[in-house]
């Protein structure tokens, strides 16, 4: 294991020797010392293991394309934001914007998360183990969202064709969104997603919402729905 | 009763174009959308003139001495800034509300010129990238289409904040142009109005935006100079806090700036014209000793080359063209005038990107219109045009003595009126009146 300590070394050479490491060598890193520094580990294109050994700012595993990351603390804003694929997992909680527009891959929470997380998700599949904050999935386009515990006010406003799980209560639900069948498929879905996050909870106690589609196309008759 | 026809007087409040109005939005119940940019009357560099050489200045002789026209563009922290040969930029304008055709003409236009284009809303195609020499990749609220790869593999980066058209509005691109390609490239199903959103998804304000600025950076190991495009409302403040987060460049679009669709009353109502928003950003960066270190581009109703010299001379390093360059390129062009008339207009009055229906085949994504724009013939055009303003700058820097369109000064402008005087910042022609400085 690579061991890179942040209070050494600025974040620049940190970003720059992952981008760079390709081909053979050692794998998996370890970054120490990250006290909530912003930008840590984005735009990675290899397929490496990195431990973040504290808690990180803005944007940890920003754009992240193959590697798999792990914060062992809480996560910043935007952590995982636009994650193309692989895996970016917070064994804390994260703050607001959580996998913000995550393209592919997956993010996993493992405590709780702010606001809007999801927000213009476009196919990432993301499980918080504990709740999220007001209008999480806002926008959200495709992928799932999972939450294990409660979910904010206005959960999945203006929501297209994400699909979201929770286990927990819905605070409200906002423009467009609405309950929808729990079938089989479904619950298959969502014990896969929880099996691959590794968060032990009942798929049967879910509930699964999404689109009622009805703000697809300019209407004057919905124009209160907004 | 009179019948005398000399007695029949318009209302100045409801003229026929206000009736009209009323009678649509009683019939429809909603309000009109529509393409191109504001139509109403606005102060702009027509206001300007120039004050040529005489006695006391040095002309330069027009067929015999140089007269420069390169511009850098991200010099403050890029470690690749952009060069450009020509101050002239084609604005951000995505594909979908764009066909591939006309994407690829822009492209093949601007590099012939030496200049950059600029993608847009939902993402960058193989054939801008292609057609495009340098071509700079907007970050937009919306993130369609947004990949890190593509990130890499432009020249710069646009952090987008607002438009013109639209300052603190969201995008709409309708239905009719949401075809299987452009609904893939944005991840949202075929055939739905599409909304995008009017905040960035994972950042609020300034001191956010710098830590989104590096983000970009590092993710593009700090090669790519940053912009960060602002419609004109408070440019002042705007252009300080964009200084502040890290901009390389700064992008300010003035009211006069085009769009593919949005209600009108927000093009017409919402923003502020492109000459003072210029002057005041130029005053911003002055008062920040960062004029010229970080570059400033105006865009909004730029449509000739004395446009061009007029907002050189007012501060900017350069100018993007939109609306202008898709007339380049034959929009509202005297062809198909069948299919103008099916839309209600004629060329020259067309405003109907938003439906998709474009009769020259440029804002549109039906297969068959696309067909009637040749992308190698259109980017000639473009090409000629944009040539044609560059020597138009060119001829009246030199007729104010100047070797670089960059050397053209405030000094060398006076105004026409006194609107365009306060708001340019420049005496009233004949006078010594700025009104508001003295």
């Amino acid at each position: 294991m690579i061991t890179f300590d942040l209070d050494r070394a600025p974040l620049r050479e940190l970003n720059q020797s992952l981008h760079d490491a390709a081909g053979e060598g050692d794998r998996r890193w370890r970054i120490v010392n990250p006290r909530g520094r912003h930008n840590i580990a984005v735009g990675m294109t290899q397929a490496l293991e990195v431990e973040v050994a504290g808690h990180a700012g803005y944007y940890c595993g920003g754009m992240n394309q193959n590697a798999a990351i792990t914060i062992c603390g809480h996560a910043g804003q935007g952590v995982a934001e636009n994650i193309i694929s692989g895996r970016v997992r917070v064994k804390g909680n994260a703050s607001q914007s959580a996998a913000a527009s995550g393209r592919g891959g997956l993010v996993v929470i493992e405590g709780d998360a702010g606001a809007r997380c999801g927000i213009s998700m476009k196919g990432v599949d993301i499980v918080v183990g504990g709740s999220v904050d007001h209008m999480s999935a806002f926008l959200a386009q495709a992928g799932t969202l999972v939450v294990c515990g409660d979910a904010g006010p206005d959960l999945g406003d203006s929501i297209y064709e994400a699909v979201i799980f929770v286990g927990g209560q819905v605070g409200s639900l906002g423009a467009d969104c609405i309950e929808k069948e729990m079938t089989a498929a479904h619950r298959g879905k969502l014990e896969g997603l929880l099996a691959q996050a590794g968060i032990d909870a009942d798929a049967s106690a879910f509930r699964r919402f999404g689109s009622a589609r009805k703000l697809y196309n300019f209407h004057v008759d919905h124009a209160g729905e907004y | 009763m009179s019948t005398d026809p000399r007695l029949k007087r318009e209302s100045a409040s409801f003229h026929r174009n206000v009736i009209a109005e009323i009678q649509r939005a009683a019939s429809e119940g909603i309000y009109e959308i529509r393409g191109f940019g504001a139509k109403r009357h606005l102060p702009s560099f027509d206001d300007l003139v120039f004050l040529g050489a005489s006695m006391s200045r040095y002309p330069l002789e027009g067929y015999r001495e140089r007269c420069a026209s390169d511009v850098v563009l991200g010099s403050r922290f890029a470690r690749k800034p952009v060069e450009l040969k020509i101050p002239i930029t084609i604005a951000g304008m995505s594909f979908g509300s764009l066909s591939a055709n006309a994407k690829r003409a822009l492209g093949l236009g601007a590099t012939k010129m030496g200049t950059s284009t600029t993608t847009g809303d939902g993402g960058m195609t193989e054939e801008e990238r292609d057609a495009s020499a340098v071509l700079v990749y907007q970050v937009l609220p919306s993130r369609y289409g947004m990949n890190p790869d593509d990130l890499r593999r432009a020249d710069a980066i646009e952090v987008v904040i607002g438009q013109g058209a639209k300052p603190g509005g969201g995008g709409m691109l309708l239905g009719q142009k949401i075809t299987d390609r452009v609904a893939a490239m944005r991840t949202l199903p075929t055939g739905i109005d599409q909304r995008s959103a009017c905040r960035h998804p994972d950042w609020t304000g300034p001191d956010d935006l710098e830590i989104k600025i590096e983000e970009l950076r590092e993710i593009t190991d700090w090669m790519k100079p940053i912009y960060v495009k602002i419609g004109a409302t408070r440019p002042r403040f705007d252009v300080a806090l964009a200084v502040k987060a890290g901009a390389d460049v700064i992008v300010l679009d003035g009211m006069q700036g085009g769009t593919g669709a949005t209600q009108d009353v927000f093009i017409e109502h919402v923003g502020i014209p492109t000459l003072p928003a210029l002057r005041e950003a130029v005053e911003a960066l002055q008062e920040l000793d960062m004029h010229r270190k970080v570059q400033l581009i105006v865009s909004g109703g730029i449509r000739s080359g004395a446009d061009v010299a007029k907002a050189l001379a007012l501060g900017a390093d350069a100018v993007s063209i939109g609306t202008a360059a898709l007339i380049a390129l034959n929009c509202n062009g005297p062809l198909y005038e069948d299919d103008y008339k099916a839309l209600g207009v004629e060329a020259g009055l067309c405003h109907h990107c938003h439906t998709g229906r474009c009769p020259v085949g440029i804002a549109t994504q039906d297969t068959e219109l696309e067909q009637r724009l040749d992308p190698e013939a259109a980017a000639l055009r473009l090409r000629n045009y944009l040539s044609t303003m560059v020597l138009e700058a060119q001829t009246l820097a030199r007729a104010c003595g100047k070797s670089h369109l960059l050397h053209l000064e405030p000094e060398d402008l006076v105004a026409l009126t006194i609107e365009a005087a306060a708001m340019a910042g420049v005496p009233l022609a004949g006078t010594r009146w700025i009104p508001g400085r003295s």
